[in-house]
């Protein structure tokens, strides 16, 4: 059979040519969008859909809230329709987007945490930085085209537009609000003789905790007559670590990512909270469930939740899970946190902020971001934060007179004016100097997890009659550490091998990918070797 | 004659393997605990059980959420570690070996910090009823077993936008949306209880999800489901019927 000598000379060169193609092609679909640039205009002309990924607290009143700002929101942009997806776990948002970044499907509008974004911004281009938005003339806060009473940037609270930063970047816009706080049933407090401070500390808490444990001889709790007691009952022990390690001015990381949680304070909290986990006087909401469920059955003293929970707590709470016959009459009293210093209390930020994800049309994300900065006017904010012990993030609604006349009216009724929600709300107002919030990086989710981890691992070995010695602790942090691949002395690790093999299989389309560099290489030396042995037949 | 002695042999062999068979599904493994030494272990202890696989709820991260039982009682086994490939493999009738520690969580009593192995073997539950429990101290006894409700009827289990009654909730007050989780009421004798389609266990593809969109108050419906618990009694319907 003749061989076509130029086919067989220009096969080389042929496979060559594919092989890179193949391979630039894989390479240009790595590299991400391409960063998102204003428009000069917002063009009218188009119709928008865009997509809004909203987190709310099983509560009907925040999802109606968002229903409205949208059917509003639409009406002055008639061009956008805005498509809303509901969530009620930060947790399950994060995941969803992380599945959705693999397939170029991700939100255009997304309720989030600054953490979160973190992990978002492993992509390129993925995440829309804000701060040329911000200042826009035309679309920014309070930007002259804008259809809606926008605020300006110096009217979002600073400390919480702060806390949308990093990397060089706004990220994120705050949304709402909320700190931690403790739902304390003041009446058992004062059955057992203690009077509550000013300023509650940990001392305190765990002095009374300890005492509420006394029983009669048929195993009732002397406090409550009930053969169920648990007095002090965190919800978020994350926060509760976190928040006990910055009062305490103890590491928990660098702003880089180096971690430093495991160190003797760490270990010091963790032994202190296995004593009181030992005596029964102490869990969390993963072991035992809600503490607002204990809290109104008169079954806990102390409950531990976010500010944005108020509405579940108490003998009147306009929300409760249990069944009204399980209710008992109580005093309830809204504090800060549990402190370790009383001149300095320190408590955690938190609440919802908004990110925007960069799309290939710069029209659909501007529509995005005029549907953003919709959620921050006053209407919006001042609802949502109504609904719950949120605060809202702009002073503009903060001063409103409709906020102010919300705030006065603590009391009134148990819905709108339900006294432990205002207060809870007014307990942030009053502190914000006083809130903080912890490092971002690629791995910051991780270690807020770890840090939760070690108190959750702690109580269960105490409940399971295990001991929390020097060999303990030190197992715990090894396991940790592996568990969410964190690294003691440094920044979080690199997979190991074992690591790569739980990660599973390559996706097909990497294994496309490299098989075509190993062929191209293949065929570049193959060619290069035949072209070497021609060489020396000719000599020949 | 002969062909008589043999035909006896023959069945006396026959009914002989279906009698081990039998026998060898219900014989615990060593170690392994009975469902009443289960119930009588206390929380936070080392549990080790064998229960076929009924349904499972949920995978994420290495963690699988699954419903159990043999023949003398049900499990809940939450977040029990488990491969994506293992839990392929958690088809209903499966046999497993659970070690774990016993848990209650909001009255729902669980087996966490789970790890299992296979066996050989195979059950599925057929419902219980369970109707006539309903109200009494007994019906936690049966909790987490696959059981039917009969008889009951659809109450409002909230309202709309417009203040009318509906027949169920998305999310338990209707703050949710297609795909979550289903919330309705059903009565028998004078006592209303609420049931829930648990979205992960039956998303909105399946029969039960659109059987419960589509219920009206005063349907009389027989349910069958997993008695599960929080701060009471709030089954898991998995089907159900409106007569």
């Amino acid at each position: 059979m003749k061989i076509n000598k130029r086919l067989l000379s220009a096969l080389p060169v042929l496979a060559l040519t594919a092989g890179c193609c193949l391979t630039l092609t894989g390479c240009h679909g790595r590299e991400g969008l391409a960063a998102f640039e204003i428009p000069a205009e917002f063009d009218v002309s188009q119709n928008y859909e865009i997509t809004f990924w909203a987190k709310n607290d099983t509560n009907k009143t925040q999802t109606d809230i968002y229903e409205k700002a949208i059917d509003d929101f639409e009406a002055l942009y008639p061009n956008i329709t805005v498509n809303l997806r509901l969530y009620t776990d930060y947790g399950k948002i994060y995941n969803d987007v992380i599945t959705n970044i693999a397939t170029d499907t991700t939100p255009n509008v997304c309720i989030t945490y600054p953490d979160h974004i973190a992990t978002y911004l492993s992509g390129t281009n993925l995440v829309v930085p804000l701060e040329e938005l911000f200042a826009d003339e035309k679309y920014g806060l309070g930007g002259s085209d804008i259809r809606f009473d926008s605020p300006t940037t110096a009217e979002i609270i600073p400390q919480f537009l702060e806390e949308c930063s990093f990397g060089g970047h706004y990220y994120a816009i705050p949304y709402m609000r909320s700190t931690e706080a403790c739902y304390i049933n003041k009446t058992y407090v004062e059955a057992l003789g203690y009077t509550l401070p000013d300023v509650l500390t940990w001392d305190f808490v765990w002095e009374v905790s300890e005492a509420a444990m006394a029983q009669d001889s048929d195993g009732n709790y002397l406090v409550n007559g009930q053969k169920v007691m648990i007095p002090f009952i965190y919800k978020s022990t994350d926060n509760m670590m976190i928040q006990a390690l910055k009062q305490q001015n103890a590491g928990y990381s660098t702003e880089d990512g180096e971690i430093l949680l495991f160190h003797e304070t760490t270990e010091a909290f963790l032994r202190t909270i296995a004593k009181h986990a030992e005596s029964g006087a102490f869990s969390t909401f993963k072991i035992s469930s809600y503490p607002a469920n204990f809290l109104n059955a008169g079954q806990c003293i102390f409950a531990l939740d976010s500010t944005a929970g108020a509405t579940w707590m108490g003998s009147s709470a306009p929300l409760c899970d249990i069944s009204p016959d399980k209710i008992v009459e109580f005093e309830t009293t809204v504090m800060t946190i549990p402190q370790f210093d009383t001149d300095n209390p320190q408590m955690i930020s938190q609440g919802p902020s908004v990110c925007i994800f960069n799309k290939t049309d710069s029209q659909e994300v501007l529509a995005s971001w005029l549907f953003a900065q919709y959620l921050l006017t006053n209407d919006v904010q001042i609802a949502y934060s109504e609904t719950e012990g949120y605060v809202p993030v702009t002073s503009k609604a903060q001063n409103a007179p409709e906020y102010q006349d919300y705030l006065s009216r603590c009391g009134e009724d148990n819905s709108t004016y339900y006294d432990i929600k205002i207060q809870a709300a007014s307990l942030l107002l009053d502190n914000v100097g006083h809130t903080f919030v912890t490092p971002v990086f690629n791995g910051s989710t991780s270690l807020r997890d770890a840090a939760g981890h070690l108190i959750e691992t702690t109580v269960k070995s105490v409940n399971r009659k295990q001991t929390v010695d020097d060999a303990f602790i030190e197992k715990l942090y090894d396991d940790t550490v592996s568990l969410y691949r964190l690294n003691r002395t440094g920044s979080r690790n690199m997979p190991s091998a074992s690591d790569r093999a739980a990660l599973g299989a390559l996706p097909v389309i990497s294994v496309i990918l490299l098989s075509s560099l190993a062929a191209a290489w293949g065929f570049m030396l193959l060619y290069l070797a035949f072209m070497t042995a021609k060489k020396k037949r000719n000599r020949q | 004659m002969k062909k008589l002695i043999s035909l006896l042999v023959v069945l006396t062999l026959v009914f002989t393997c279906v009698g081990c068979g039998a026998s060898g599904e219900d014989k615990k493994s060593e170690g392994v605990m009975t469902y009443d030494e289960y119930v009588s272990a206390a929380l936070d202890s080392e549990v080790v059980i064998e229960a076929y696989v009924q349904a499972k709820q949920s995978w994420w991260e290495d963690k699988a959420t699954v419903y159990a039982q043999d023949k003398d009682g049900g499990y809940f086994l939450y977040n029990m570690a488990c491969s994506e490939a293992d839990y392929e493999k958690l088809t209903p009738g499966t046999k497993i070996k659970v070690t774990g520690f016993k848990a209650e969580w909001a009255g729902e009593v669980e087996i966490i910090d789970a790890t299992f192995e296979t066996g050989k073997g195979n059950y599925v539950a057929k419902a219980e009823d369970v109707t006539s429990l309903l109200g009494s101290d007994d019906l936690i006894n049966h909790q987490n077993k696959f059981v039917t409700f009969k008889g009951m009827t659809v109450e409002a289990a909230g309202q709309d936008g417009s203040g009318n009654d509906v027949a169920f909730l998305y999310n338990w007050d209707g703050s949710g949306q297609e795909g979550d989780d289903l919330y309705f009421n059903v009565s028998l004798n004078g006592q209303t209880y609420t049931f829930t389609v648990e979205s992960y266990l039956c998303d909105s593809s399946t029969d039960v999800y659109k059987a419960v969109q589509g219920l009206n108050i005063g349907d009389t419906v027989d349910m069958e489901g997993f008695l599960y618990w929080y701060e009471g009694v709030n089954p898991h319907i998995t089907s159900l019927t409106v007569k």
